[in-house]
């Protein structure tokens, strides 16, 4: 019973947080320093999740390192999300098996 | 032409795989920590997020309090509402409030940043189409890791932790090339989430993301300010 509670809090939570400022909020931002800041903030927030995070995703934060210079080169040259995202883990798995 | 849900299907395929791979994680993750692979996966469908589903399951396992479970869920997932509010702004007139109460359930990190690039307005079937497949992708990696993940080797298991950081270089490398302001607002973010990881260790995961986040935005648009509306007004 407490497990059906715990996963309504959670789903409840989520979802609201998620609905609330996507449906309430109708009007045209006029300022520009905030049109500004909504422009900076997905990449912000994906960079500020991404480092250092990434360096411990693999358990090691060597192979880790090596997958994310290989997805930075990757991405560099515009590579599809899955192909930098699968190299990366190729690198970082292989970086792990041979060292 | 290509219809905004086929289109928005064909966007969702590789945000769809790199969630299979996490969400194999959490459902390994989610056994190991007592819950059923039913409880897993309702998880994941009624979530649909990496972080806030992690940390939801360890105060499951310890037993926390639900109010507890309300302000973790609240603090990590916080984000998403400024996600929303960003979006927000670039909808089509087509988007009703029946439309938004639906399609609310689909703002995810790489969701919001697939969408937020596209040079078009949002049409609503073009953002549920990516929804269902990025949808189908964490729910089945979730109901596979959660049924078979303990029989892989623990090498394979590791390096998929790094799939989804890949899938959030992809998307930041390309844009720090082409514009310098970006560049250096990614810079600020990175440094400032790494001096809460290297130096504030208390802050929690999501209050970090939040003001690291918030403060390279707005330092960005202190610093460079964009003039994205102006095109859409003379429209009108």
């Amino acid at each position: 019973m407490s497990m059906i509670i715990y996963i309504a809090v959670m789903a409840g939570v989520t979802y609201l947080i998620r609905m609330i400022p996507f449906t309430v909020f109708r009007k045209k931002i006029k300022s520009r320093f905030l049109q500004s800041v909504l422009y900076y903030i997905p990449y912000a927030v994906l960079s500020a999740m991404t480092f250092p995070a990434v360096f411990y995703s693999t358990d090691n934060p060597a192979t880790a390192a090596v997958g994310t210079v290989i997805a930075i080169i990757l991405a560099y040259f515009r590579l599809p999300l899955t192909v930098v995202a699968l190299a990366a883990c190729v690198s970082a798995l292989v970086t792990g098996l041979l060292f | 032409m290509k219809s905004p849900f086929k289109k928005g299907i064909t966007h969702g395929i590789p945000i769809a795989l790199g969630y299979f791979s996490v969400s194999f994680g959490f459902g390994i993750m989610a056994v190991k920590s007592g819950l059923s692979a039913i409880n897993a996966i309702i998880i994941s469908l009624t979530n649909l997020t990496s972080a806030g589903q992690a940390a939801g399951v360890g105060i499951i396992a310890a037993g926390g309090s639900f109010l507890e479970m309300a302000a973790t869920q609240f603090v990590i997932n916080l984000r998403y509402s400024l996600m929303g509010l960003s979006l927000s702004q670039k909808l089509d007139k087509s988007f009703n409030s029946f439309h938004r109460i639906i399609a609310s359930y689909g703002i995810t990190d790489e969701i919001f940043a697939v969408a937020s690039s596209q040079k078009e307005k949002l049409v609503p079937s073009y953002m549920y189409g990516m929804i269902s497949v990025a949808c189908f992708g964490w729910v089945g990696g979730t109901a596979a890791g959660a049924l078979a993940g303990t029989a892989l080797p623990s090498a394979i298991t590791a390096a998929m932790g790094i799939m989804l950081y890949g899938m959030f270089i992809a998307i930041i490398v390309p844009a720090a090339r082409s514009s310098r302001k970006d560049l250096i607002v990614i810079c600020f973010a990175a440094a400032f989430s790494m001096i809460f990881k290297y130096f504030l260790p208390d802050v929690s995961f999501g209050f970090a993301i939040i003001i690291s986040s918030v403060a390279a935005a707005v330092i960005g648009a202190l610093l460079f300010p964009v003039e994205i509306a102006e095109k859409e007004e003379n429209a009108e």
